[in-house]
């Protein structure tokens, strides 16, 4: 049996959507936001009314021309719109403005590290624009099911992957790495919690080395990286185990169900639709100039990758630091901005990647949530550097700062957090801990010099942590030695 | 000849000498409408304001006028005749409808149609047919019937109606008006209730050709709501009303002068040319070789585009909505179901099944794909000829008006109705219908005269020559 398990390959390709974060909707002007009061963003356009057409949005098709730039896709000059035909209730048209035939763009590639330093690179199929749909709400005491159109109309863009993907995690780790890029391109929120990306994936498995591929399921309704990544090893299993009992995998769209952590059956291949696509009328193809995209593409920021090695170069980082800082692009901008004040970029990094991290995981926010000036952030590095704060009171420091919005100097004056140098009160500490401790001072007498700092630590948990540890342990050598 | 009975530019022209006012032309209107659109029924719906509201005296073109029902008025019902738009009332006015208003033309009313403009006859209306003013046993024809009624029979002085294969033209022939069919984005859509959205053009229905000038200028031009329709500046198209076809060069298409054509029919548009001839004009013989195809695939393109607009029409948002006394399949697809099936008429169900077949998986290459290269060997033909000729002359309607009831149980014979009228569509060029006389049945007979696109000032030209050497669009019905 184990043997048998040895021998399947599993095979999984993802479509992820992502909405765009124009300021409005791909045909119409109405505001492209989330959250709104239902159908106050809608007008006849995007609301479908009789006689009414669209008229492409330029922002998402410069947009979308970006996407597939940083996916080291093909663009497609000449733009044409389809129609996918269907029914549903938060399609107002009864069919989508997509595109087909022709996406624009094709043909692209990223990679994903595969552990020991390699790379694995992962081709992109095809993305496309599209519009997205409404919203259904169900409320169960109702008899009816009522309609959210504010969604209707916000520009999508559809990223496909060839079938590369060999495991779970490579999927996981694709969806992060693509998340990354795209967050680079500011042209998305890229959150999955409120549905600005959404993913689906397919999965089949057949027996290694075999080159057609198996049956495939396709499976929606993943909330999270983590959900994709669950689904995908629920079904992975299940493909095997129904394979290994003499079955086969039927073809058919499976539902993620969270709770359970389970698949179910959404439609099976014979309800699959007939999109009956064809070229939308209502928009006219035409050709976006070379020197267009070119524009776009100089415009581009730099990508993760180009990121991380200028700031291993530049700031003399080590690629783990760096790392940490590229993975979250407000991190990166607030760590350069730091490094435009303040010299040590190494010992920037270790704050950020150090105490305000910390900070950021216990509060389970991100930089951009909190309002964290790069003044207050280095104020508190240089306090220390000028031994007045300590390390622990720099780090007490930052937290005031953040929960309170304070600046670094009101909230050291008002917590009292300044070290004490000033020697006469820190001889009075050091004269009671030396009458405290007789037997260490016997040993350090002694020539037991190691034991001096017992006593600094002796002071400063007097002193609360606010004295200056260097100058008490001067000032005991002093009376000591 | 009464009041009602006149041009807009005779009413413009009278209303500058004061010899009449726009009160006096709306009163004189309503009451034509109240004596005989009994007989003919055109008008679906009469607007409140139309010509009971005092016009500014500061409007530019004070000439009442008539929409066709598939054109949006903000807040006027807006149903294409159609039992499935019942009750559904624009928030919005059709572009074409704004700048009529703009320029201050008082809107009678909505007026009859085929249902979503799917005949040839307006006999498909939810509302009942609409008769043709020379004969009341007749029909109009259609879609634009109710437009070209009401200009015959003097109950508007013009009116606006749209045209995917001939459905200004086939009507204005039939009822002995103008009607013409700008090129293909000349003429903004927006608030046009799509029936086949890359052949679908709004046009003017009048009595004459400089009318049909004058409310081109009105509605022609580019329009950001609209992003087929072209971004060209629109000449004074009554700059090329000129008396002068000297030096033409005039195509006839062997392909238009077919057997089966009604013989009173061929001789009108053969004494046409002859005018034309003796006044200058050079005729040439050309061929459109792909011709026989154009019905066929108009009838692929068209129906497929129609399944597809017509999909909306689903009882969630507006209009009709129905679900069965007992639960089929589901409440959401039995909503559908019954919605549709009770909503849209015969033809209109023919034509979704026509069009969603056509586009189905297996069925697309053979036909829609098929549909749009002949689609493409139509126009070039088109572009071949107009390197040779400046305008080319067809019968717009193989037959005149014929009786209400005759061909509606027969699809095919009302299909090829508008046999000599589709080309112009599938090839996106200008046409328009102008009366050349009468059948042996008394009955109207109208000329078509197509351009190259966006070459309507040659259209219109060729036009007026011929219409100011003959006295056939001077003619009014007595109802």
């Amino acid at each position: 049996m184990n043997q048998l398990k040895q021998e399947f390959e599993t095979v999984i390709g993802l479509e992820v959507h992502l909405q765009l974060n124009t300021a409005t909707k791909i045909f119409c002007g109405c505001a492209n936001v989330f959250g709104d009061d239902p159908n106050t963003n809608t007008c006849p356009v995007c609301l479908g009314l009789p006689g009414t057409l669209p008229v492409l949005n330029k922002q998402a098709l410069f947009s979308s021309i970006k996407i597939g730039l940083a996916l080291n896709c093909q663009i497609n000059p000449y733009i044409k719109f389809d129609r996918k035909n269907y029914y549903y209730p938060d399609l107002p048209k009864g069919y989508q403005i997509s595109q087909f035939d022709l996406p624009v763009a094709w043909d692209g590639h990223i990679d994903i590290s595969v552990g020991n330093g390699q790379k694995k690179t992962i081709r992109i199929k095809r993305a496309h624009m599209e519009e997205d749909a409404g919203k259904l709400i169900h409320d169960n005491n109702a008899d009816c099911s009522l309609v959210d159109y504010n969604r209707t109309g916000t520009p999508l863009m559809e990223i496909v992957t060839e079938p590369d993907l060999r495991f779970s995690q490579e999927a996981y780790d694709y969806l992060h790495i693509l998340k990354l890029t795209l967050q680079y391109l500011n042209i998305s929120d890229c959150d999955m919690e409120k549905g600005s990306l959404r993913c689906d994936a397919n999965i089949s498995i057949r027996p290694k080395g075999q080159t057609t591929l198996g049956t495939k399921t396709e499976l929606k309704n993943m909330n999270s990286f983590k959900a994709v990544k669950a689904a995908l090893e629920y079904e992975e299993k299940r493909h095997r185990k129904v394979i290994l009992d003499g079955g086969q995998i039927s073809q058919e769209t499976l539902l993620w169900d969270e709770n359970r952590q389970r698949t179910l059956t959404m439609r099976t291949k014979e309800d699959a639709h007939d999109y009956r696509y064809f070229s939308e009328p209502d928009l006219v193809p035409f050709v976006v100039d070379e020197k267009a995209i070119q524009d776009i593409k100089n415009s581009l920021p730099e990508n993760p990758d180009e990121k991380l090695e200028r700031f291993i170069r530049d700031y003399e980082l080590s690629s783990y630091d760096a790392g940490i800082l590229v993975a979250d692009l407000s991190l990166a901008n607030f760590f350069e901005d730091c490094a435009k004040m303040y010299p040590d970029t190494k010992k920037i990094c270790n704050w950020i990647n150090g105490a305000l991290l910390q900070e950021l995981n216990a509060r389970k926010l991100n930089l951009k949530d909190i309002d964290l000036s790069v003044n207050d952030f280095i104020a508190i590095i240089k306090k220390v550097d000028g031994n007045i704060l300590s390390n622990l009171a720099a780090k007490d420091a930052l937290r005031y700062v953040i929960d309170t919005g304070k600046s670094t100097e009101e909230i050291i004056k008002e917590k009292g957090l300044a070290q004490v140098s000033d020697e006469g009160s820190l001889l009075v500490v050091i004269d009671e801990v030396i009458k405290e401790n007789e037997t260490v001072v016997q040993e350090i007498k002694s020539g037991k010099e190691s034991a001096i700092g017992f006593l600094i630590g002796q002071a400063m948990r007097k002193t609360k942590g606010k004295a200056n540890p260097k100058k008490v342990g001067d000032l005991i050598k002093q009376k000591l030695l | 000849m009464e009041l009602y009975e006149l041009t807009a530019h005779e009413l413009l022209d009278q209303i500058k000498n004061n010899a009449t006012t726009p009160r006096d032309i709306q009163q004189s209107l309503k009451e034509q409408i109240e004596r005989v659109d009994q007989k003919v029924h055109a008008y679906v719906r009469l607007f409140a304001d139309g010509l009971n509201a005092i016009p500014d005296p500061q409007n530019a073109c004070p000439i009442p006028i008539a929409i066709k029902d598939n054109m949006c008025v903000s807040g006027q019902e807006t149903t294409c005749a159609s039992t499935i738009l019942a009750g559904f009332v624009p928030p919005y006015d059709a572009t074409v409808i704004q700048r009529i208003k703009t320029q201050g033309c008082p809107l009678i009313g909505h007026v009859n149609m085929d249902e979503f403009a799917f005949g040839s006859s307006t006999e498909t209306s939810c509302y009942g047919p609409t008769s043709n003013p020379w004969n009341l046993e007749c029909v109009p024809g259609g879609s634009s019937g109710g437009s070209a009624a009401v200009v015959a029979s003097s109950e508007s002085v013009w009116a606006i109606g749209s045209d995917t294969g001939g459905s200004i033209r086939q009507p204005a022939a039939l009822c002995g008006i103008v009607g013409m069919k700008p090129t293909y984005g000349r003429v903004s859509r927006y608030g046009l209730i799509a029936f086949a959205s890359s052949l679908d053009q709004i046009g003017p229905l009048t009595k004459d050709v400089r009318d049909s000038a004058l409310l081109l200028n009105i509605i022609a031009g580019p329009d950001p709501m609209d992003s087929t329709c072209i971004d060209r500046p629109v000449p004074d198209y009554t700059q090329s009303l000129v008396n002068d076809v000297r030096g033409l060069k005039i195509g006839i298409p062997k392909e238009y002068f077919i057997e089966g054509m009604q013989p009173d029919v061929k001789a009108r548009v053969l004494d046409a040319i002859k005018l034309l001839k003796k006044q200058g004009a050079e005729f040439v013989d050309i061929t459109l070789p792909h011709t026989e195809y154009a019905v066929a695939t108009y009838y692929i393109i068209g129906t497929a585009e129609a399944s597809s607009n017509l999909a909306r029409y689903d009882g969630v948002q507006y209009g009709l909505r129905k679900q069965p006394d007992h639960l089929r399949k589901s409440t959401l697809v039995d909503m559908y179901e019954e919605t549709r099936s009770r909503g849209f008429g015969k033809e209109a169900k023919r034509r979704v099944m026509l069009g969603a077949y056509s586009l189905s998986a297996g069925y697309y290459d053979a036909y829609y794909l098929k549909g749009l290269k002949v689609r493409t060997l139509i126009k070039q033909d088109f572009d071949k000829a107009f390197d040779i000729v400046d305008a080319i002359i067809t019968p717009t309607s193989p037959t005149t008006a014929f009786k209400i009831g005759e061909k509606i149980d027969d699809p095919l014979a009302m299909y090829l109705s508008d046999i000599y009228t589709i080309s112009a569509n599938l090839a996106g060029i200008p046409a328009i219908s102008i009366p050349c006389g009468f059948g042996n049945d008394g009955l109207p007979v109208g000329l078509q005269i197509m351009t190259k696109p966006f070459d309507e000032e040659m259209m219109f030209r060729v036009a007026y020559a011929y219409e100011q050497n003959t006295e056939w669009h001077k003619q009014r019905v007595q109802l």
